[in-house]
């Protein structure tokens, strides 16, 4: 009458001393206990914050920077590349005449929404000038909304 | 027992001494349970509050004092306040009867053991209406489990508390404690009994691996879901005492108690007070234990619990209560 299931998956055989549980209880307290006494290289990986900061990896993206030339002059030549590719739309650029010979505008205002800003990176990808980076910066910090717009002095000195 | 002022007033010295102390213990343990779990997970734990973080236990208090109290919609209010009353003073009133050290407990009890036993159970009423009363469905299931196994596991530590006083013939835990001090403790007579009392015990006060009433990953809290403030804090600091009664039971019973093993306890208060020091650091290391092994293992699926109890804790405790019999009866025949 009843049919043996072809499907059963086989229950897999477990000696008599697994049964016990207590050796597999005995050898799990014994690895906590080196974890415990920080023996076999377990080591804290706390970092103790406003005493020690994290290392930042190489590459980290944070705050942006405008680059500036040898004369002192900021690269950015206002093509609006970062601004049209930047996914989350938090930068904003009006251009105005540059007074120099060798490009024709340069921004007059470069802003960007820090609280908007996904930190991706397309904005230095993008940029045909390598004028824009993102820096190793990573403590955003303001007390209003206002200040989390960065603009164009901020982004220079950065 | 004790009718003259001198008595009842020495009674009353002893009764603030021993309380204050379990309460000092009870949350320095919450503090230890917290920096021992951040060890084996290579953190640092609380570190802030005081000199190495000592007084975050004194933070916690404050802050559950200073919490608003959310009494749900529908619940069954005096049940509700109730209830965390119930988890905690049996867990206090039950460590009166334990002897701290020689000849020094609150109440000394002919019938020590039993009354142990029987004030520890009264625990799951707490637990269980603080579930019923709460109204929600998550403090209910974590009721019903925990009352279910408390229940089973009740049987299988009273068994092996029995095959304990076959040897030591006597139900009055000071006499325990002075007849493993002649003898030798009970942990080499009755390694299956300890076992099984200690498993048992981890079950009782609804630690990992058997926290089936809290349970987080499933139940949210279990029974104390919906508690806030002190409430929820009656139940969490009524958890470590029992925690401590527990281990208290064990050291007393299988651990030698008071015993300092290596030497003859002096005559007067000296060793009286060395007889404390022992029963505190076994005490303490018991703990450790407790500590220790919740942050070492997984829990236990629900029926693997109940399987556990009565399929394999039961009948082994009554093996070996008959096994005790027959050797306890062989060797008074012959001796
Ligand atoms: S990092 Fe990405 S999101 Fe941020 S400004 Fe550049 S393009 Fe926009
Ligand atoms: S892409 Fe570069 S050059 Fe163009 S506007 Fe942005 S920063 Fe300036």
């Amino acid at each position: 009458m009843t049919e043996e299931n072809k499907n059963k998956p086989e229950r897999p055989r477990r000696s008599w001393s697994f049964l016990l549980y207590l050796p597999a209880v005995a050898k799990g307290l014994f690895n906590t206990l080196l974890h415990i006494l920080k023996l076999k290289g377990h080591k804290t990986f706390t970092v103790q914050y406003p005493e020690k900061r994290q290392e930042v990896r190489p590459g980290f993206r944070g705050e942006h920077r405008l680059k500036v030339d040898e004369l002192g002059r900021e690269k950015c030549v206002a093509c609006l590349m970062c601004q049209t590719v930047c996914p989350s739309n938090c930068i904003d650029i009006v251009a105005e005449e540059a007074p120099w010979e060798d490009r024709d505008k340069r921004p007059k205002i470069f802003e960007i929404d820090m609280l908007r800003c996904i930190y991706c990176g397309m904005c230095e990808e993008a940029c045909p000038c390598d004028a824009i980076e993102l820096t190793e910066k990573l403590y955003t910090v303001s007390t209003s909304r206002a200040e989390m717009i960065y603009d164009k002095e901020k982004l220079l000195s950065n | 027992m004790n009718d003259n002022p001198q008595g009842i007033l020495m009674g009353a010295v002893r009764a603030v001494a021993i309380f204050g102390g379990i309460m000092t213990l009870a949350p320095m343990l919450v503090m230890a349970e917290r920096r021992i779990c951040a060890a084996i997970q290579n953190r640092v734990g609380p570190n802030r509050v005081g000199p190495m973080g000592l007084l975050q236990p004194l933070a916690d208090v404050i802050k559950l004092l200073f919490k608003e109290e959310i009494i749900p919609d529908r619940a069954d209010r005096t049940l509700f306040s109730l209830a965390p009353l119930l988890a905690f003073a049996p867990a206090a009133i039950s460590f009166v009867a334990i002897p701290v050290g020689r000849d020094l407990q609150v109440a000394d009890l002919n019938v020590g053991v039993l009354y142990v036993l029987a004030i520890t159970s009264l625990g799951v009423y707490g637990i269980s209406f603080g579930g019923w009363a709460s109204n929600s469905k998550y403090s209910l299931l974590g009721g019903i489990r925990s009352s279910a196994q408390i229940i089973s596991y009740e049987i299988a530590m009273g068994l092996a508390i029995v095959s304990v006083l076959m040897i030591s013939g006597n139900i009055h835990l000071g006499s325990i404690v002075e007849w493993q001090a002649e003898n030798g403790w009970i942990i080499f007579y009755q390694p299956l009994a300890f076992i099984i009392f200690l498993v048992a015990a981890f079950a009782e006060n609804n630690r990992l691996p058997f926290d089936m009433a809290e349970c987080e990953s499933e139940l949210v809290g279990g029974f104390h879901t919906e508690y806030t403030g002190m409430k929820f804090g009656m139940f969490f600091l009524g958890e470590y005492i029992a925690m401590i009664v527990m281990s208290s039971l064990l050291v007393t019973l299988f651990l030698g108690g008071w015993d300092p093993v290596f030497f003859d306890l002096p005559e007067g208060a000296a060793g009286t007070a060395i007889s404390v020091l022992c029963f505190t650091v076994k005490l303490l290391a018991v703990l450790f234990l407790y500590i220790w092994v919740r942050w070492t293992l997984p829990r236990f699926r629900y029926d693997q619990l109940m399987k556990l109890g009565w399929k394999a804790f039961v009948p082994l405790a009554l093996l070996n209560i008959v096994l005790t019999g027959i050797v306890v009866s062989l060797l008074t025949e012959t001796g």
